[in-house]
This record gives C-alpha cells, structure tokens and sequence, in this order.
C-alpha cells in the first residue's frame, strides 16, 4: 500500500527551487490540503512576485498571477464574483509584508473569505538575498552587510502579532517546516485554513517560518537549524487568533 | 515490508530526507549524477526501512514514494 506520494493537486512539472528549498515543502502541503478537502476542481491560487513565481506550472489547478503584493486584492475580486469557489494566495515576506503590506491588513481586516500561505523566510529570495521585513536584527543580507541595523532600518514585522490586533480575520496561525513535527503541524494548519473558507468563516492566514539556504548561504540542513536557532525564538509558532475557537469556549 | 522509492532524475541532492530518517539508511550516492547534475540520494538497506516516511515528509520536491 502506497503510504507517502506526490499529490494530485500538484503537476508532474520538476520545480525549479534551489536545492533543499523549503517552497516545495509548502506547495506539497498546500496541495494535500487541496486533496483531502477534494477540492481541486473548484479551486483557484493566486501566485505571487518571488520565487514562487511560477507556482502556476505547480499547483494543478487555475491559477492567476498577481502583480507584487496584489494577490489578495485578486484573491478579493475572485472570490466575491466566484463565492463558490476556494481562493489561496501563496506570497513571500517581501511580497505580503513590503510592498502588498496594505492589501494584507485591508484584506484581513474585511475578514475577505480566503486562504493566505504566507510563506516567511526572512529575505527577498528571487532578487538575490535583500533585506525584508521580516529580517532578523543582525542579519546580513545583500543590503545590510554589515547585518540589520534596527536603529536605521526599524525592527522586523512581526505579521501574526500584528493581523492578530484586527477584529476581522478569523484564523492567524504561525508554523514551520524545519522538522517533520512541525511539517505535520503546518500541514494541519494549512487545511484548516481552508476548510474555515468551505465553512464560509472568513481570512484564514497561515505564516510559515521558511529557509532560504541560497540566500542565508548556508546548506539545506544547516539552513534548518539556524531557523529553528533564530528565526521560531524571533517569531513564535502558535495560533494567534481564532475566532471560532473562542466563541465555542 | 516497507519501501521507498526515489524518482532520481528530479533529486537535487539536497540532503533533507538523510536527515530526517530515524535510522539512517540514507546517503548521497557519491558515484551517481543525475540528468540536473545533481548527486542524487538512495537507500543504503531497504530491509531495516520502517516506512514512516518522514524522509518523504521532508523532501521539498516529492522525490520519494513510501510503500508499505
Ligand atoms: C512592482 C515590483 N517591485 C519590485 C519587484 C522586484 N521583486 C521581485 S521579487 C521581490 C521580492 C521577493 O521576496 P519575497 O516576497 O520574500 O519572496 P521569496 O523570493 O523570498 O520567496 C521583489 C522586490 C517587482 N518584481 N515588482
Ligand atoms: S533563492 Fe531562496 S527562496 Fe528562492 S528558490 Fe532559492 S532557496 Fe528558495
Ligand atoms: S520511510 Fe522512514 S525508515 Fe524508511 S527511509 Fe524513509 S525515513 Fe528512513
Ligand atoms: S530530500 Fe528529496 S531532493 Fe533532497 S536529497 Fe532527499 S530525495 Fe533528493
Ligand atoms: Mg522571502
């Protein structure tokens, strides 16, 4: 009996990510939660600007490109003129906190009825290694050689912590996938947040604390180890906000 | 009895599965290059292979089929 294979919700196209990249680790969790809610027929992702660029020759079912940071205004517009269709947006730090900051926070605060993956690995990976939101205080990147200097620059965003203020959204959840606990726990997660858009709940946002070994300049594993060192300590895993769960109690 | 199998032409070496398996029965094959270049991973004793699949759970581009 077959007990691990490829989802169908993901195509048999070769990703292009660098070697030990955790973006295929996401996409695949993303595509089981797709399978096991059988809903691939009726669903549609929003790819971002970043590596993930080109996650519409990934994932198997409609996809739309979104220009930098828009996805959840494109995510909005889906889902408000397609209600019966489930609507993800998969988008990097720099996509989702830089430059699309204030489509995620309107999107959340209107409780929009969509899936956001929101996938953190603390750099711009596709422009070569800049400096992010979401940057560690220190870290050397491609702009900050010297490391992240808090004092020019500002501190890092912590997204989770700061959606969770709004009254809007109904599912703010922050996970990683430097290990197979916390892959099977990302993978929870992720489902949830689309089963709270079947169930007509609202914004259900997952952060996913990710590596970039190519940019951070370090090997795949080594990459793992500095993320759960530095990057979970930073930002804390954990459920931010459920509305649902707190009206049950 | 359980079995991986690796779809080795799309393996990029990058080490993740050896990792992630709790009895170590993975390595890179040092003598082997696949189509991309990469050296690709394998199994070093399918017989002791548990089949939990964690080595799968963390490959990032589902090279690896957990049969059991
Ligand atoms: C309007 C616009 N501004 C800037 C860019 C350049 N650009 C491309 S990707 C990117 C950031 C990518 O970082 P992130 O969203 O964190 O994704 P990652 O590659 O790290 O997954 C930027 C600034 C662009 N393509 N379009
Ligand atoms: S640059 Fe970084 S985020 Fe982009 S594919 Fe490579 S490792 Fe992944
Ligand atoms: S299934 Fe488990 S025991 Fe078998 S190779 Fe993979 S990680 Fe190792
Ligand atoms: S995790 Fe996947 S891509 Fe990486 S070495 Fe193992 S089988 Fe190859
Ligand atoms: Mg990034």
């Amino acid at each position: 009996m077959v007990v691990f294979d490829k989802p169908k919700a993901l195509t048999d196209a070769p990703l292009h990510y660098c070697p030990g990249c955790t973006h295929g680790i996401i996409h695949r969790l993303v595509a089981e939660a797709i399978d096991e809610l059988g809903i691939l027929g009726k669903t549609v992702g929003v790819a971002p600007v970043g590596c993930a660029v080109m996650a519409y020759d990934y994932f198997a079912c409609d996809m739309v490109e979104a220009a930098h940071g828009r996805a959840p205004a494109v995510a909005t517009g889906l889902k408000r003129a397609m209600p019966e269709n489930v609507i993800f947006t998969y988008q990097g730090d720099g996509d989702l906190a830089s430059i699309g900051m204030a489509e995620t926070v309107h999107a959340a605060t209107r409780n929009e009825n969509i899936t956001v993956i929101f996938v953190n690995n603390a750099i711009y990976g596709m422009t070569g290694g800049q400096m992010a939101p979401t940057s560690l205080p220190g870290q050397v990147t491609q702009t900050s050689p010297y490391g992240r200097d808090v004092k020019t620059v500002g501190y890092p965003i912590r997204v989770c912590e700061m959606l969770s203020a709004l009254d809007g959204p109904e599912l703010i959840q922050r996970v990683a996938v430097n290990n197979v606990k916390n892959v099977m726990a990302a993978k929870k997660a992720i489902k949830k947040a689309f089963q709270n858009q079947i169930d007509g709940k609202g914004f259900s946002l997952i952060e996913v604390v990710s590596s970039c070994p190519t940019n951070w300049g370090m090997t795949p594993s080594n990459a793992l180890k500095w993320l759960e060192e530095n990057m979970i300590p930073y930002y804390p895993l954990g459920v931010y906000k459920d509305r649902s769960a707190k009206e049950v109690k | 009895m359980a079995k991986v199998t690796f779809k080795t032409d799309i393996c990029k070496g990058c080490g993740l599965c050896i990792e992630a398996c709790p009895k170590k029965l993975l390595v890179i094959a040092k003598d082997k290059i696949n189509k991309k270049g990469h050296s690709p991973a394998e199994m070093t004793d399918q017989s002791k292979c548990i089949g939990c699949a964690f080595c799968a759970t963390m490959c990032p581009d589902c090279v690896i089929t957990v049969e059991k």
